[in-house]
C-alpha cells in the first residue's frame, strides 16, 4: 500500500516549526490525490510531546522515533532513521517543508532510498502514483512540472504554497519507531547554534513585513519603527545581508526566505529577479524606491517614486494616528 | 590538501529567462553562460584553503564542450587542474551526485565543496546526494559568522576551519534563526552558500596561465556510471502576472489606498 510520509519538523528550543503544519497540509493534498493514507514521523530526543501536539491534524498515524543522537539535529544521524521507517512502512512519497532543515534532511534521505526528488514543490496535479510536481526554477522565472520515475519520490514543500493544517478529524495513532544503530555513529558533530533572536514575528509568519534594501544605506531604524508600528517582520535583500548591517536571516528570495504576507513594504529594493523569488506571492506589495524605472515597480500594487527616509516616518505617523483616532 | 570544487555551467542570473511558446525549454538566443554563482564560492574557499594549508585544487564540471570555459574560468582564478566529464544529455542531482561520486572516488580529495544549489535548476540536493552515497560528512549552506566587508574577509582567509589534525574541519551554516557550527570528518562534502566569500577576479596572468593548464577527459561512460535522469520535466510554463499596479502621489495617498482599498493596515 503506498503512503505519504511527512517529517515534522521542531525548533532548537523543542517546539513545532509552524512550516510543518504547511506541509501536513500538503501531504493530506497528496495523500487524496494519491490514494495513499499520511502518516508523520517525529523524530527527537522525547518525541512524545511533539507527537500529541499532532494528533488532530489528519494524520493515520505518527511516528515517534527516539533517540539521544537527535538531540541536535544533524544531517547524518536523521537521514538513517527516517529513510529507514520510510522503507519499514513501505512509503512511496517522503516529504517535508522547505526549511533550511527540510533542504538538508530530504535529499540525504532520498539518497538512502535511492529516490529522486522534487525541491520547493508549489502544487501537485494527477492521480495514483501517477503524480506531477510543480516547482519553481531559474528563481522562479519558470514553473516546471516534473515526473519522478524512481518507485520512492522524495519532496520538499514550499510553505506559502499551502495554507497551514488546521485541526480536525480523528486523531492520529502513535507508534513508537526503534531507532536504527546508525544515527548514533554520526561522522558530524554539532558543535553550537547561534541564535538570532528578535522580538518581532517570524518573517516567514508574519502578515506584514517591512524590507530594506542597499538604499538604506546600512540605517533599518525607520524600517524597524515602521515594523514595529504594524507588528510587522522585517526583511531585507541580500546586498545588505552580505554587507552585514543585518542578520543573513532576514534575507529574502531565491536563497534566503520566502514569504507570502497579506503586505509587503519594499524600501530601498531594486527588484532583482533573485529578491522578487522570494516575496512575488505576497497579497499586496508597495514599493518606495527613488529610481522610477526600478523593476520593483513592475511587481508593486502601490508604488512610490521617493526618498524611503521621508516615506517611512510619514507613513508611521498616518498610521499611528489612525490608531490614536 | 587535495580540495575538489565545482564549476557547473548556468544561463548569467543576470539574463532574463523566457520560455519557449511550447514549454518544451527556454529561449537560447541571446544568453550569456556563467560559472553558477554557488560554485564560483566554492572554487575561491578551495583556492583560500589550499594557500593556508599548502595542496592543490582540483576543478569538475559535467556537461558538453561548452562547460570548457567554465573549467578554465576557475583555473584562471587558481585552480591546479580540471575534470571534464562530457556528458552531452539532461542531468538530474541524482545523474550529476553519480557522476561527482565516481570522479571523486578516482581523485581521492580531502575535502569537495559543491554549490548548495544550480541557479537554473534551483534544486539544492547533489552534495547531500553525494555526501550520503559516499558516507561522508555534509556541510551544506557554508557560511562564516565575519561579513563580507570584514578584516577577515579582505585578508582572504577560509571560512572552513581545519583541525590542526587534518581529521576533521568546523563550517558554520547558515539555518533558519542563526548560523549553526558542525564538526565534520574529513574527506567530507560541503555546499557553499552567498556568505562564504567574495570570490575573487580572475587576472591576467590567471587567464594566461589556465591556457596552459590540464584540463582531463572522462565519460559517463568511463567512469562506470549511467547518468540518465530520474527527473522527467513535462513541461515548462511562465509564471502567472501579477496585474498592474499603481504609482501614488504621496504618503497620504499611499495610506488611504492602504487602510480603504487593500483594506491591510
Ligand atoms: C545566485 C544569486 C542569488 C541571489 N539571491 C538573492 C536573494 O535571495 N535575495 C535578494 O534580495 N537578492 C539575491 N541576489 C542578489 C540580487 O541579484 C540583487 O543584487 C539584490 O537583490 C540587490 O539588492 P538591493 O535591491 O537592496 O540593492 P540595489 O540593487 O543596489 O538597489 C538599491 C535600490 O535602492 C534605491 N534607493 C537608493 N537610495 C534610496 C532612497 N534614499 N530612497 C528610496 N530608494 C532608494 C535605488 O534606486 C535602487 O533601486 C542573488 C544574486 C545571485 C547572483
Ligand atoms: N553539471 C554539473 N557540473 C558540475 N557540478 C554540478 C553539476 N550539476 C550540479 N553540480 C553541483 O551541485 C550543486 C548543486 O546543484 P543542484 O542540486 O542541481 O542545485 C551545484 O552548485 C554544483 O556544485
Amino acid at each position: 500500500m503506498s503512503i505519504v510520509l511527512i517529517v515534522a519538523e521542531s525548533q532548537p528550543d523543542g517546539h513545532l516549526r509552524k512550516a510543518t503544519l504547511h506541509a501536513i497540509a500538503a501531504g493530506k493534498e497528496l495523500a487524496q490525490k494519491t490514494g495513499a493514507p499520511l502518516h508523520l514521523a517525529v523524530l527527537a530526543e522525547n518525541p512524545s510531546a511533539l507527537a500529541e501536539q499532532l494528533k488532530p491534524y489528519g494524520a493515520v498515524v505518527i511516528h515517534t522515533v527516539a533517540s539521544p543522537a537527535f538531540a541536535h539535529y544533524v544531517a547524518e544521524s536523521y537521514a538513517p532513521a527516517v529513510a529507514a521507517l520510510a522503507s519499514s512502512i513501505g512509503a512511496d512519497f517522503v516529504g517535508a517543508a522547505a526549511t533550511a532543515q527540510g533542504r538538508d534532511l530530504l535529499p540525504r534521505v532520498a539518497a538512502r532510498l535511492k529516490a529522486a526528488m522534487a525541491s520547493d514543490v508549489l502544487a501537485f496535479s494527477g492521480s495514483g502514483t501517477d503524480v506531477t510536481f510543480t516547482r519553481p526554477m531559474w528563481a522562479g522565472s519558470v514553473i516546471a512540472d516534473v515526473k519522478l520515475k524512481t518507485s520512492v519520490k522524495a519532496l520538499t514543500i514550499r510553505a506559502t504554497e499551502f495554507s497551514a493544517a488546521e485541526p480536525g478529524g480523528g486523531p492520529a495513532e502513535v507508534k513508537a519507531f526503534p531507532a536504527p544503530a546508525d544515527v548514533a555513529s554520526s561522522p558530524t558533530q554539532f558543535v553550537s547554534f547561534n541564535e538570532v533572536k528578535s522580538a518581532r514575528p517570524e518573517l516567514t509568519e508574519a502578515s506584514i513585513v517591512v524590507s530594506g534594501g542597499r538604499g538604506t544605506k546600512g540605517d533599518f531604524k525607520e524600517i524597524e519603527a515602521l515594523a514595529d508600528e504594524l507588528g510587522a517582520a522585517v526583511g531585507a535583500s541580500r546586498a545588505v545581508c552580505d554587507a552585514g548591517w543585518v542578520p543573513n536571516d532576514y534575507q529574502v528570495g531565491q536563497t534566503g526566505k520566502v514569504v507570502a504576507p497579506k503586505l509587503y513594504i519594499a524600501a530601498g529594493i531594486s527588484g532583482a529577479i533573485q529578491h522578487l523569488a522570494g516575496m512575488k506571492g505576497s497579497k499586496v506589495i508597495v514599493a518606495i524606491n527613488k529610481d522610477p524605472e526600478a523593476p520593483i515597480f513592475q511587481v508593486a500594487d502601490y508604488g512610490i517614486v521617493a526618498d524611503l527616509f521621508k516615506v517611512l516616518p510619514e507613513l508611521r505617523a498616518a498610521i499611528h494616528a489612525s490608531k490614536s483616532s | 590538501m587535495k580540495i575538489l570544487v565545482t564549476a557547473k555551467r548556468v544561463e548569467d542570473p543576470e539574463s532574463k529567462i523566457k520560455v519557449k511558446a511550447d514549454g518544451s525549454g527556454i529561449v537560447q538566443e541571446g544568453l550569456k553562460y556563467k560559472i553558477n554563482p554557488f560554485d564560483e564560492i566554492a572554487v575561491e574557499e578551495g583556492l583560500r584553503l589550499a594557500a593556508k594549508h599548502g595542496g592543490e585544487v582540483v576543478v569538475v564540471s559535467i556537461g558538453p564542450k561548452e562547460v570548457q570555459e567554465q573549467l578554465r574560468h576557475a583555473l584562471a582564478m587558481g585552480a591546479t587542474k580540471a575534470v571534464w566529464v562530457n556528458h552531452g544529455g539532461a542531468l538530474d542531482p541524482m545523474s550529476a551526485a553519480g557522476l561527482l561520486k565516481a570522479v571523486l572516488e578516482r581523485e581521492k580529495p580531502d575535502l569537495a565543496i559543491l554549490g548548495k544549489q544550480s541557479i537554473d535548476d534551483d534544486q539544492n540536493q547533489t552534495g547531500q546526494y553525494l555526501a550520503e552515497w559516499l558516507g561522508w560528512s555534509q556541510a551544506t549552506f557554508a557560511s562564516k559568522v565575519e561579513s563580507l566587508e570584514s578584516d577577515a574577509e579582505k585578508a582572504k582567509t577560509p571560512a572552513i576551519h581545519i583541525a590542526a589534525d587534518g581529521k576533521s574541519a568546523q563550517v558554520v551554516r547558515e539555518v533558519d534563526n542563526g548560523l549553526t557550527t558542525l564538526s565534520v570528518k574529513l574527506p567530507a562534502i560541503v555546499t557553499s552558500d552567498l556568505r562564504l566569500n567574495l570570490p575573487r577576479y580572475a587576472s591576467l596572468p590567471g587567464i594566461m596561465k589556465a591556457k596552459n593548464k590540464p584540463i582531463e577527459e572522462l565519460t559517463p561512460a568511463a567512469l562506470g556510471v549511467d547518468a540518465s535522469p530520474q527527473i522527467q520535466v513535462v513541461k515548462l510554463s511562465a509564471p502567472p502576472p501579477r496585474k498592474a499596479g499603481v504609482k501614488v502621489g504621496d504618503v497620504q495617498e499611499l495610506f488611504t489606498k492602504l487602510k480603504n482599498e487593500a483594506k491591510v493596515i
